[in-house]
């Protein structure tokens, strides 16, 4: 029982001692699932460079990036999307852009839709490919969940409300999209335009549309006139100050431009 | 009876450490549905206050960024894949039980076994993945969109049929040699032996087994999730997308705030209510059969 106690004790100890230690080496960042893979090899590098630095990053969505940021769970929130009018409590650094593609099974002869059309398609009012110009295929409309940010600016720019959205499959992540998609010849749906580059590049049967004219590439986004693309944000409360400062400036810098590219963004 | 009169000190120590172990397990138990019911309650409250506390169940449609949580359609979906997939894995477990059981040659049986087990260890995440890039596609070709309750069903089958075919295994091993021996005196055929004897002896074994098979099933997620195409509607038929209550959680928790975040607890909770009858039912299905042993 003493030898426990001591034991326990001791632990006690250590913990303490550690993480007293810890306080002001430590970074957390929480928030959207898209920024949270480019952060994390951001961090990578931050560490090797500071040493005794440790850097936690976790996801969770857009949403809790803005709310852990805000009450001080996190000191660093990630946001994939540009901050609304109610969230001016907070300060956010662009590190990278991203744009949202319409993707269509590689077979589909449809190379062009506009943005009537795809309105159409997504309300149910066009159901099959042949009303415009396709094969003769019915439409499988694939939306995404409630939630992400990839929807609610794929809603916004269509300027639909997400229950008129008649879906035949709704998915999580980008890659749940693609599979699905190159899985069905009859398909639609809207991705990051970075992942799909990549996985049209190693062969898999999608192909990515133009958006009202223009082509939907990484090249398009950072030249700024591609319709659907988004920022992907570090905000922090507007008092940090210190390692949060360092590790922002580090994000923002040329240091880090061939991890954004590595992920197939497109650095600011 | 006997821990409780023995009075060795080192015993009794061991037996006070286990029942602060045991304790501390029925504990954490407790207070993980203590956690679910407390991030519920501001939404089962507030349905309550709109006098809306059966929307729940009803299906006007499930919308969160618009403020509508009808959940029936998920509880529905939950029920049909589950009901679907025990409907396809039972007769076949039930026909491998009874084949590694009576008709199987030693080393035959032993092969069986192992890829059974196999099969019981491969994660959810492979089984989801082989519907998504395999099944849904073999599908599509014949009925789009692919990803529906059928595949979701089929993918599930074959999840719990490990667990199905190794308790119905045991089930009609743990019955009584004397009964075989008996029927076998009588002259009974091979058929009439294992049909009229042996698997009603055993019935209640394997009842027990699927409804463990079943909670599998209820509370299975991410295979689900990637074949069942997940559009929130009353399911009518095998070819049409279905989202069940587990893969609800999984698609919308990360994005989740306030009512949101804590209507999907209240599914969560549902869930657990459900799983939990099972469970009892299943409890109960074994009783009965202890019980039965003893008197015969």
């Amino acid at each position: 029982m003493r030898v426990l106690l001591k034991t326990l004790l001791l632990s006690f100890t250590l913990t303490a001692a550690l993480l007293s230690q810890a306080a002001d080496n430590r970074l957390t960042l929480t928030g959207s699932s898209t920024v949270a893979p480019l952060a994390s090899e951001i961090a990578k590098r931050f560490e090797s460079k500071h040493p005794g630095v440790r850097i936690d990053v976790q996801m969770g969505g857009s949403s809790r990036g803005i709310n852990d940021a805000r009450m001080g769970l996190a000191d660093i929130g990630m946001v994939s999307r540009a901050l609304k009018p109610t969230e001016q409590d907070l300060s956010a650094f662009l590190i990278a852009m991203d744009g949202i593609g319409l993707i269509l099974h590689k077979s589909n002869a449809v190379n062009t839709l506009s943005n009537t059309q795809i309105i159409d398609i997504y309300i149910g009012k066009i159901t099959h490919w042949k009303q415009v110009g396709g094969p003769d295929l019915p439409i499988t409309v694939v939306n995404k969940a409630e939630g992400r940010s990839t929807l609610e600016l794929f809603l916004h720019y269509f300027a639909l409300k997400n229950s008129q959205i008649k879906a035949h499959v709704v998915v999580g992540d980008n890659q749940q999209g693609i599979k699905t998609v190159s899985g069905n010849p009859g398909a639609i749906g809207y991705v990051s335009i970075g992942t799909a580059e990549y996985e049209e590049d190693r062969g898999t049967p999608i192909k990515l549309l133009p958006m009202a004219g223009q082509p939907a590439t990484v090249e398009a986004v950072a030249k700024g006139g591609y319709p659907l693309s988004r920022p992907l944000n570090l905000v922090i409360k507007k008092t940090r100050s210190g390692l949060v400062k360092d590790f922002i400036a580090f994000a923002q810098s040329a240091e880090v431009k061939n991890l954004v590219e590595a992920q197939f963004f497109v650095a600011p | 009876m006997g821990i409780k009169s023995i009075n060795n000190r080192a015993d009794h120590r061991l037996s006070v450490v286990l029942t602060l172990l045991s304790g501390g397990a029925a504990l954490l138990l407790a207070l993980i549905v203590l956690f679910l019911v407390t991030e519920a309650w501001p939404f089962l409250m507030s349905s309550w206050r709109d006098g809306a506390s059966l929307g729940l169940f009803q299906s006007q449609g499930w919308y969160p960024l618009e403020g509508k949580f009808g959940m029936l359609p998920m509880i529905l979906a939950s029920l049909a894949v589950t009901l679907g997939a025990i409907v396809v894995a039972l007769p076949i477990g039930l026909a491998s039980a009874i084949f590694l059981e009576f008709y199987a040659v030693a080393h035959i049986a032993r092969v069986f076994r192992l890829l059974l087990n196999v099969l019981a260890g491969i994660p959810s995440v492979v089984f989801g993945l082989w519907g998504l890039t395999r099944l849904v596609p073999l599908i599509t070709q014949w009925q789009p969109p692919g990803a529906s309750l059928l595949a979701a069903l089929l993918v599930l089958s074959l999840m719990i049929l490990p667990t199905i075919t190794l308790t119905s295994t045991s089930a009609l091993a743990s019955v009584p040699k004397d009964l075989l021996a008996g029927s076998v005196a009588l002259g009974l055929r091979r058929k009439t032996q294992i049909l009229h004897i042996m698997l009603p002896a055993a019935r209640s074994g394997i009842t027990g087994g699927a409804l463990l098979a079943t909670a599998r099933a209820l509370g299975e997620t991410m295979a689900v999730l990637m074949v069942a195409g997940n559009v929130v509607q009353i399911p009518t038929g095998l070819f049409e997308p279905v989202r069940v209550l587990t893969a609800n959680i999984a698609l919308e928790m990360a994005y989740a705030m306030d009512d949101h975040r804590a209507s999907l607890f209240t599914s969560g909770l549902l869930l657990t209510l459900l799983v939990w009858f099972l469970s009892w039912g299943a409890h109960r299905v074994n009783r009965h059969r202890r019980e039965a042993g003893h008197h015969g």
